[in-house]
């Protein structure tokens, strides 16, 4: 066997004091098998040893929360004995690698995290993050990413229902692919990965084991560099049809009573999936690697420990249900091995070819792995000092946004996703959240992405909250009322202070907004070391926020539905352009703070939004985000091409309020009696609220009344092209300008 | 009117097809499985969209060699209604229930959105509640749609009526011959067409224009 040299230890990720204290909790050397196990257990990506302090600080529960974080995904109760399961995960390092297969096992890990659980996946989102467009690799990357997400999530017969995509230099180097999804189960038919008991079968089904993305847990959790290319081999490849297989399959068991425990083998296979099941039954398990399925010979244990290979799941079965369950992964045409067994010991001991080739305490791999209080520091937010030109022509200042890479229509995205099988989209890409309705129930889920990266890099805690007020503001757009969120954590170098101190003080802002919104955090991941050449990302805290809607006829959409609606401004507007999309497009600076988030004013605003949603008296709602006021009511516009005139107040000044990015604001649209009405309801809750002009026409028309006088105005037909264009004349190969 | 759906493993708008008949035809199909010797006797059989065997090989390549394949050939030879969607239109071009073949779209992307199509012929089982050129909106959903086949048997398909639907002129999503989205058999008991019309029996889901095409079938058939 080989010897352990501190080369070897080095090569698995583990510093000096790691591995002296692995050998004090084996009370020896460990073996290479060993060694493998202990270093994708202890990685950052299994062990979440830089955040575990700061993550607990999460709020995680809430009457309507059945499963918290700590299993595959976190589920909630919809109400009807129905419950929703949920999570958001990265694929970043490997989409980078090889984008197609990367963002492809992205979408299928996600996938299997759902359905261990017991759900039928009824919905997937993302949340993306390029380079910026003229960087040599982008366009290949948003190909290969894209492609990829369609690839998975097509043939498996899911809806990818909605997302988000931005484009920024700082992720030149260092992309991130984060999927989430969405599924339905039954609130009594909710399985969990405990594996419970001794002596009970533990069972291999999916696809054989190859050797595919050994160490892929590993890479995930180191800094990239000029040579990453190499590392191509660690990345999984996707079998769609196999997960296809393997859902029905794992239904169709789960409708049985035979399982014990269940969980997906992600990220660390076999290793991670056997400990972690052992770790949460309190029992032990033995694996005899002789009956595990290869597809390739000559495989080691190390190989077989290691391998990342996909669409596998490992299960834990009532003795005897063996037969039964073999039936069914026959008829699908899996394989299927019972591999091991169930024990009181509290050990994970491995034995390949006769030989016991590795036998660890399972707490050594899970509560006795390393947590760090890593040294941060908090910079000092951004503040807001400058100026702009007045008195730049706000149409043409419209019309440059909604043709950038940030603000464009992603219809070249969306249209390559299958976004109504299932027959239950009832709201599709292109508004502010998802629905998709509970089969067979006038209920529906609203679903969204939300994070605005430069907001983060200006005020990591501000930037987070922020994140969570999007998501909350999106769902009560469409008049969901939002119940739980799944966050993915991306980020730089935790062992950096300053990046540190934007983990922590993301972590904190989502803690604080959460708690403020009831909306609590059942699940997520996180994703650090996102550097490339000691650079780092944008700190990216996505957030994967849904609500329920009780009848789906009760609905908002963005689109303005008739002519001679009154528009009404909801929220205050104080002209913040600090970090706008304006200031970075159209004065070509990132400067400034961070827009404050005021959790009270959302809470109320939000209530008040859905609330008339909910009761009908509205059916057109925007929130209110990049770009500010004239971008929302732009978009509200294009939907249907029904046009506006709108009206400054009085005292207001034509850019910030047009263009700044205040939160807590929507823009709704209702009938003129209806219209004063609502502006009087709001005013008496305490909600502020402005009629701001009419629904109608071919042109968005801006006047300032202070004297009376035409600001500009720009045509749909216009408009519509510019946005519309960006995408697919940048990704046929179009000389497209630097836009940040 | 009794249905069959036929599930062939990676099948996944079995489902949809089964809620779409269920809901207009007040009856549940039934759900065939691709292994299963023969079909029940029905008035109609759906074979569904998917990615049946992954796709791999060739789209509804190995979905054709299905042991239910055999029967469903039998029943169409023998008159009974046949409609595939989506894979299932590329399933019929490989078994030979219908000519020609579906290949990759034309910009190599797969593309989902709704698209207008026009009926172009009304004289069968699956359009007579249409009316001759009125256009309609379904969703397509596909990577290989692309219709092609030589000359001589497009001139036939159009000589002899048995092209149903056409993407409406500047809507073609996948480059196919001619605008063709759906063509019938020689007997006109078979259709195969690429957009999904189970996708359109719904208000909620953006539009009914697919009720016309199971109501067609319901009145012939019951």
């Amino acid at each position: 066997m080989t010897d352990i040299t501190p080369e070897i230890v080095r090569e698995h990720g583990l510093s000096d004091a790691e591995y002296a204290k692995v050998k004090e909790l084996m009370g020896r050397e460990p073996n290479l098998v060993e060694l493998g196990i202990f270093s994708v257990m202890w990685s950052e990506h299994c062990s979440y040893k830089s955040t575990r302090a700061h993550l607990r600080k999460l709020p995680t529960k809430a009457p309507w929360v059945l499963q918290g974080p700590g299993e595959n995904a976190g589920v909630i109760d919809i109400g009807d004995g129905d419950a929703a399961i949920f999570k958001m995960e990265s694929h970043n390092h490997p989409s980078f690698i090889e984008p197609y297969q990367g963002a492809a096992t992205g979408v299928g890990g996600i996938m299997r995290d759902v359905f261990t659980m017991g759900a039928r996946p009824i919905a997937m989102m993302n949340a993306l993050r390029f380079g910026e467009p003229d960087h040599p690799k982008t366009r290949h990357l948003v190909s290969g990413v894209v492609s990829g997400i369609g690839g998975y999530g097509n043939c498996m017969g899911v809806p990818t229902v909605g997302g988000e995509v931005n484009f920024h230099r700082s992720y030149n180097g260092n992309i991130l692919v984060n999927a989430m999804c969405v599924g339905l189960a039954k609130t009594d038919k909710i399985f969990k990965s405990a594996a419970e008991g001794a002596g009970n079968p533990v069972v291999y089904v999916g696809s054989k084991t190859g050797r595919d993305g050994i160490h892929g847990a590993t890479m995930a959790s180191a800094e990239f560099s000029e040579d990453s290319e190499e590392k191509r081999p660690t990345v999984q490849v996707g079998d769609p049809f196999t997960e296809k297989l393997l859902l029905e399959a794992c239904l169709e068991l789960m409708a049985t009573d035979a399982i014990i425990a269940i969980q997906d083998m992600g990220a660390a296979g076999l290793t991670s999936s056997s400990a972690e099941m052992a770790d949460k039954g309190g029992s032990g398990i033995e694996l005899d690697l002789d009956h595990v399925p290869q597809r390739e010979t000559h495989m080691t244990a190390y190989d077989m420990m290691l391998s990342e290979s996909q669409e596998r799941m490992l299960a834990v079965l009532k003795p005897g249900r063996e037969g039964e369950a073999e039936r069914i992964f026959k008829k699908w045409e899996l394989d299927f091995a019972v591999i091991g067994k169930t024990t009181d010991t509290g050990r994970l001991v491995v034995k390949h070819e006769g030989k016991v080739v590795a036998d660890i305490p399972v707490p050594a791999l899970s509560d006795a792995a390393p947590v760090y209080q890593r040294p941060f520091t908090h910079r000092a937010p951004k503040a807001q000092t400058f100026a702009i030109d007045e008195n730049r022509p706000v149409a043409e200042s419209l019309l440059k946004l909604m043709n950038t890479a940030d603000l464009c229509s992603r219809r070249w995205i969306w249209e390559q996703y299958d976004q109504t099988v299932m027959n239950d989209t009832v709201q599709s890409p292109g508004g502010d959240a998802a629905v998709v309705r509970v089969h067979g129930t006038k209920k529906g889920l609203g679903i969204t992405t939300d994070v605005t990266p430069r907001y983060c890099k200006a005020d990591p805690f501000e930037g987070a909250k922020q994140a969570v007020a999007e998501a909350y503001r999106n769902l009560s757009a469409v008049g969901a009322k939002p119940l739980a969120v799944t966050d993915n954590l991306n980020f730089g170098n935790p062992e950096k202070a300053e990046i540190m101190g934007e983990i922590v003080a993301g972590i904190d802002g989502i803690g604080e907004a959460c708690r403020a919104l009831d909306f609590p955090v059942i699940s997520g991941n996180c994703s650090l070391y996102n550097e490339t050449n000691g650079e780092g990302i944008l700190p990216t805290p996505a957030i994967g926020g849904v609500g329920l809607l009780k009848d789906v006829d009760r609905m908002a959409t963005i689109a303005f539905r008739r002519e001679g609606d009154a528009i009404i401004l909801i929220g205050e507007t104080k002209g913040h352009l600090g970090q706008s999309l304006y200031l970075r497009e159209i004065e070509g600076r990132e400067e400034g703070a961070a827009p404050p988030v005021d959790l009270a004013a959302e809470k109320r605003n939000g209530e008040f939004v859905r609330g008339l949603i909910e009761s009908g008296h509205v059916k057109t709602a925007h929130d209110v985000s990049d770009g500010g006021l004239l971008v929302a009511i732009a978009e509200m516009a294009m939907a249907h091409k029904i046009g506006t005139h709108i009206a400054l107040p009085e005292g207001a000044k034509a850019v910030p309020f047009l263009f700044g990015e205040d939160q807590a604001r929507y823009v709704l649209a209702a009938p003129q009696h209806e219209a004063r009405r609502i502006v009087a309801e709001a005013n008496a809750a305490g909600v502020p609220a402005l009629l701001l002009g009419m629904t109608g026409g071919d042109k968005i028309v801006i006047e300032d009344p202070a004297n009376s006088r035409q600001i500009g105005h720009v045509g749909l037909h216009t408009l519509i092209r510019a946005h519309e264009s960006w995408f697919p004349r940048y990704m046929g190969g179009e000389e497209i300008p630097l836009t940040n | 009117m009794k249905s069959a759906v036929v599930v062939f493993p990676g099948s996944n708008c079995d489902r949809d097809a089964a809620t779409a008949l269920e809901q207009l035809t007040g009856e549940k199909p039934h759900m065939a499985w691709h292994a299963d010797p023969s079909l029940p006797d029905v008035d109609l059989i759906v074979l569904p969209g998917g990615f049946a065997y992954g796709d791999y090989l060739r789209c509804g390549a190995m979905a054709a060699q299905s042991p239910i394949m055999r029967d469903v050939k039998k029943k169409a030879d023998d008159g009974v209604a046949l409609l595939g969607i989506c894979n299932g239109f590329q399933v019929l071009t490989e078994t030979g229930l219908l000519p020609g073949a579906l290949i990759r779209n034309a910009d190599l992307r797969f593309v989902c959105r709704p698209v207008a199509l026009e009926v172009d012929e009304t004289q069968s089982i699956f359009t007579r509640r249409y009316s001759k050129g009125e256009r309609v909106v379904f969703p397509v959903a596909h990577g290989e749609g692309n219709y092609v086949a030589d000359e001589e048997t497009l001139n036939r398909l159009e000589g002899e009526g048995r092209v149903a639907f056409r993407y409406a002129p500047g809507d073609n999503p996948n480059g196919s011959a001619r605008n063709i989205a759906g063509i019938l058999s020689e007997k006109r008991n078979v259709l195969g067409l690429m957009p999904h019309p189970e996708r359109v029996c719904d208000p909620l889901l953006g539009g009914t224009d697919g009720v016309a095409l199971f109501k067609s079938l319901i009145e012939t058939l019951s």
